[in-house]
């Protein structure tokens, strides 16, 4: 397989970017969903927002580089079966898949860092505050965290659902292309 | 002006029928004199101090009669402050204070009872986390007098032990943390 896209497929850097950020976005979902609940001597109550924080600043990183990549080498066309509408949707979808994807991860870095705190991103390095003036910024920041984090799983839900029912319903390539098995 | 303070001065005194009185305070909290502070055990092995920066009140007190004064003091519970942006953001949430639901806690004192030279025992109602129970302040008297700039100040200090679970919060910190000081100390301008 490629690296690149090209008009009818997705290359390998598309489809490894794609299912990591999938299973960064459901596992954070988990692992933020679990952790808010941990009790005080829980061995995990530190650790489990480090990692949180961690995986999430990671994940910034590489949605920075897919959305370069889409710049470098264009997603293919949408497939000719689908009409005007679905079209539309997806594309609708896909944008607000992508805006979800930052509004979390921003909303996120500003909790941590509200009062200037920087969030060291597994010890390797830190990631300074840059924005500490939002009035009530840590309550404010995680309102949003968390509405946009619930607003945002279940976008990838019906994402994943639609995709599902180009497959077993349509017939069409759409979820084959992602796993790169489309022919030709 | 004049005439409204010579008033006030003529009903106090009828009022108290030519007796000394207490005086009105209102808690300086334009200067900020008066600090609502607490601490709580860190597993046992350090101590975790805070404050409140949002609270206003009142208190009448007649050094001659002590066992007169009264208190009242209302906190906005969102105001509390750690040195830690993410700890008060858990502390404001229903793991702790839920301020969304409960914004205001409130003291209002029912008795003060002198227990010795400048100290006394004020019990009154506290009303924190939406749950109201009697609670005793061991207070202490620091000073009062003119200030320098033609108002008149008195000031206490005081300070109570709180059981979280009593207010309904239902974090549990461990066995050494089961307990937060209120270290309380308040300057009121006569009014």
């Amino acid at each position: 397989m490629r690296w690149r896209n090209s008009s009818t497929h997705y290359g390998l850097t598309s489809i490894v970017l794609h299912w990591l950020v999938a299973a960064a976005v459901f596992g954070l979902f988990g692992l933020g969903y679990w952790m808010v609940g941990l009790t005080y001597y829980s061995s995990w109550y530190r650790t489990a927002p480090d990692l949180h924080k961690s995986i999430g600043l990671v994940l910034f990183l590489v949605m920075l580089v897919r959305v370069l990549w889409r710049f470098v080498s264009p997603a293919p066309g949408p497939l000719a079966s689908q009409g005007r509408l679905t079209q539309a949707a997806a594309k609708l979808g896909h944008s607000v898949l992508y805006l979800g994807l930052f509004l979390v991860m921003m909303s996120g870095y500003l909790i941590s860092t509200a009062d200037g705190r920087a969030i060291s991103v597994f010890g390797l390095f830190d990631v300074p505050a840059l924005i500490t003036s939002i009035p009530n910024q840590a309550d404010t920041a995680g309102l949003v965290h968390e509405y946009a984090a619930w607003a945002l799983v279940i976008l990838a839900v019906l994402h994943a659902l639609a995709a599902l029912k180009h497959h077993f319903i349509d017939r069409d390539a759409t979820l084959r292309r992602m796993l790169g098995r489309n022919p030709g | 002006m004049l005439k409204k303070t010579l008033a006030a001065l003529v009903l106090g005194s009828a009022l108290a029928g030519g007796q000394a009185f207490a005086a009105d305070y209102a808690i300086d909290k334009e200067g900020q004199h008066a600090f609502v502070n607490f601490k709580i055990s860190h597993l046992g092995y350090s101590w975790l101090w805070g404050t409140f920066k949002d609270f206003d009140g009142a208190f009448s007190f007649d050094a001659a009669k002590p066992a007169e004064s009264k208190v009242n003091v209302t906190l906005k519970t969102a105001s509390v402050d750690t040195n830690h942006a993410e700890r008060d953001k858990h502390l404001r949430s229903d793991d702790f204070l839920n301020v969304a639901k409960h914004p205001t806690a409130t003291f209002e004192s029912t008795s003060v009872k002198p227990t010795g030279d400048g100290t006394a025992d004020i019990t009154g109602n506290l009303t924190l986390n939406g749950v109201t129970k009697p609670v005793v302040i061991a207070a202490k008297f620091i000073g009062e007098g003119k200030d320098p700039w033609g108002g008149y100040r008195a000031g206490f200090e005081g300070s109570t032990t709180l059981t979280l679970k009593d207010f309904d919060i239902k974090m549990d910190l461990g066995p050494a943390s089961q307990t937060v000081d209120l270290i309380i100390s308040v300057e009121g301008v006569r009014k």
